[in-house]
């Protein structure tokens, strides 16, 4: 919060518009029904922020470093779609206990790592565009999670996501495990952003790969490591949400990829890289939830319209944060 | 695509020069398995295909599925043009830009049977072969009064906007007029099951009470029961969805009370055409005209004969 103080007008209102737009949002949607502030529509609200939003984590870093990544969604489903088909082929060997939602969440981890690394070798090693290496992976993960579940659905054994249900709908102290995790995300995200070389360096990088690199910036390796990174919180983000329904199909995280990217550039990260801000990114990601929340909490507009209001919010959510009051 | 190439190499291994002259090829082309229902369809269609050519020596199949209305205009196109077709089973993945061709096919002769989806132009195909939407609706909206004699607060969940669900909703609420039943609330889950559940987790949050729930699919019914499950609400006293997924059916025969029925819409009408159109082919059977198939209420009683254990759907 300190650039808030010290920084110029101009990144002024670019720090608070996020902020009004989500705060103007909450106000609406407690006018509009009474239910909107209780416990159970809040704790549903931010449960289920926490996939896109530890994905957008990841992301923020990847765009701050001036790269994109457009796989994410594809990723996660074929992820599930992996997790369900070992957990399941283990269960005979195995039987249900943690051992095996601990070897799930390994090979969620491993993948996601490992995805996040052939975008980042391609990318870095081979001196491809992002945006073409990931649009080609997007593609194949899709395709592989539709062939692993022979186009059908991949469900986790019934009474192996009765055992493994809690990490999605369980917690601590009334809080659930994904909001929790999130949170965990978006404070080691914060802290690495601000207050490691690593994010600094990914703004330099944004902002001109050319002098970073005479800065003795070690290029190809940070934009390969955000990439990883991105990669294994799309493994963790897995891990949370294949225990909500227990199953993946290629339906699974259809345009996360684009709500993710929302949700950084909403939250006030330069689409062209250079510059970063890990809380902002919640924020985006929390605007997006509510906006759906509250049209279905509401019968303000047809729901035919809900993807129309979802952008003006977003537009109008990217166009506070320009510095202008309106009417100038 | 594994299929187009495994159907493409059955094909050229029966093809050869001897068995060539009597051989007749049956070309079928169908959207790729992008959800459940398609996966459903390929699978149906495979299956048909498989009995078919061994149960018609004289019969060649092409099978190729298309992952959009693009590719398979060129897959129709190539078939016409290298595989001499003598007749064509579409599903076409939209109306409009598969009319043409699809004409093209119908010109040069060739029998055509279109499924499911109409063509923008009446009187192409000399077969229609495709399930009753408004019926679907209907019959699920009959159901659902039955079982709410005294009326009742409901909530309806529904597909992607398309024709194909204005047909099921204006069906389900001409049903329900009259039966006492209020509909609370419609919003879209787009026949997905995680977009149903956060729609179903915050029509819980605003209706205190709800007595039943119209899913309208069984992919929107599996996200509707994860959330009146996480919400530990027991007002709701059941959830109907449709279109016959296996898992489902099973629990409606088994008996489970949040699920006492469900409402076909059966993948497996791509058979029926394939079928009937080799019928019409190998024998002088009449086969013109349309075959609706009409939406079947599946309860426990009847519920085994439409589950299919080795179909993805």
């Amino acid at each position: 919060m300190t650039i808030a103080v010290t920084a110029p007008r101009k990144i002024k209102m670019s720090v608070i518009g996020p902020i009004v737009a989500l705060v103007v949002l909450i106000i609406m949607g407690a006018l509009m029904n009474p239910n909107f502030l209780s416990a159970g529509n809040i704790s549903n609200v931010l449960s289920r922020s926490a996939f896109i939003g530890i994905i957008a984590v990841g992301m923020t870093f990847v765009i701050t470093a001036g790269g994109l990544d457009l796989s994410v969604g594809s990723m996660a489903a074929f992820i599930a779609g992996l997790m369900i088909l070992v957990m399941n082929t283990a269960l005979p060997v195995m039987g249900i206990g943690i051992p095996i939602v601990l070897l799930g969440m390994a090979v969620a981890l491993a993948a996601g790592l490992f995805a996040g690394m052939l975008n980042g070798v391609l990318i870095t090693r081979l001196g491809m565009d992002a945006f073409i290496v990931t649009l080609g992976s997007m593609g194949i993960y899709r395709s592989l999670v539709t062939w692993l579940a022979d186009g059908g659905t991949l469900s986790l054994d019934f009474s192996l996501r009765t055992f493994y249900q809690p990490v999605y709908y369980g917690g601590i102290l009334g809080v659930s495990w994904p909001i929790i995790v999130f949170a965990l995300v978006v404070i080691g995200g914060e802290l690495l952003m601000r207050s490691t070389p690593f994010g600094r360096h990914c703004a330099a990088i944004g902002s001109n790969d050319q002098v970073a690199r005479y800065s003795s910036v070690r290029v190809a390796r940070v934009r390969m490591l955000t990439y990883v990174m991105l990669g294994i919180l799309v493994g963790i983000a897995t891990i949370m949400y294949v225990p909500r329904l227990g199953s993946a199909s290629s339906a699974t995280g259809l345009l996360w990829e684009l709500e993710a990217i929302a949700a950084v550039i909403v939250g006030g990260t330069a689409l062209k890289g250079g510059f970063g801000r890990v809380w902002g990114t919640v924020i985006g990601v929390l605007i997006l939830t509510l906006i759906g929340n509250i049209l279905n909490l509401t019968d303000l507009v047809s729901p035919y319209l809900n993807g129309a209001i979802q952008g003006a919010i977003i537009i109008l959510a990217v166009v506070l944060q320009r510095g202008r009051k309106p009417g100038q | 695509m594994k299929r187009l190439i495994s159907a493409l190499a059955i094909s050229t291994a029966l093809v050869t020069p001897a068995l060539a002259q009597d051989t007749q090829v049956i070309g079928v082309s169908i959207p790729a398995a992008t959800h459940g229902w398609a996966g459903g369809m390929n699978y149906f269609a495979q299956s048909a295909i498989d009995r078919l050519e061994e149960t018609y020596p004289q019969l060649d199949f092409v099978l190729a599925t298309a992952a959009d209305p693009s590719r398979q205009v060129n897959d129709i196109e190539d078939m016409l043009a290298t595989r001499n077709i003598s007749a064509l089973v579409v599903l076409p993945f939209e109306s409009e830009p598969l009319t043409g061709p699809v004409q093209a096919v119908a010109d040069a002769g060739v029998w055509v049977t279109v499924v499911d989806r109409g063509l923008s132009v009446e009187g192409i195909e000399d077969l229609y072969v495709a399930g009753d939407n408004p019926g679907f609706g209907r019959v699920s909206g009959e159901y659902m009064a039955s079982q709410m004699p005294d009326g009742g607060d409901i909530v309806v969940l529904r597909g992607i906007p398309t024709t194909i669900d204005n047909e099921r909703v204006a069906g389900f609420e001409e049903a329900i007029e009259g039966s006492g039943i209020n509909v609370l609330g419609m919003e879209h889950g787009n026949w997905n099951r995680d977009t149903s559940f956060e729609v179903m987790q915050d029509f819980l949050s605003r209706h205190p009470q709800i007595d039943a729930v119209w899913a309208s699919d069984d992919d929107m019914a599996i996200g509707v029961l994860a959330a009146i499950e996480a919400a530990g609400r027991d007002d709701v006293q059941f959830v109907l969805g449709g279109a016959g997924m296996k898992e489902m059916v099973q629990r409606v025969m088994d008996g489970d009370e949040m699920i006492p029925a469900n409402v076909t819409y059966p993948p497996s009408m791509i058979a029926t055409a394939i079928e009937v159109t080799a019928l019409g082919v190998v024998s002088q059977t009449p086969v013109s005209g349309e075959f609706i198939i009409g939406s079947v209420l599946v309860t426990q009683d009847n519920a085994e004969e439409f589950y299919y254990p080795d179909s993805p759907f």
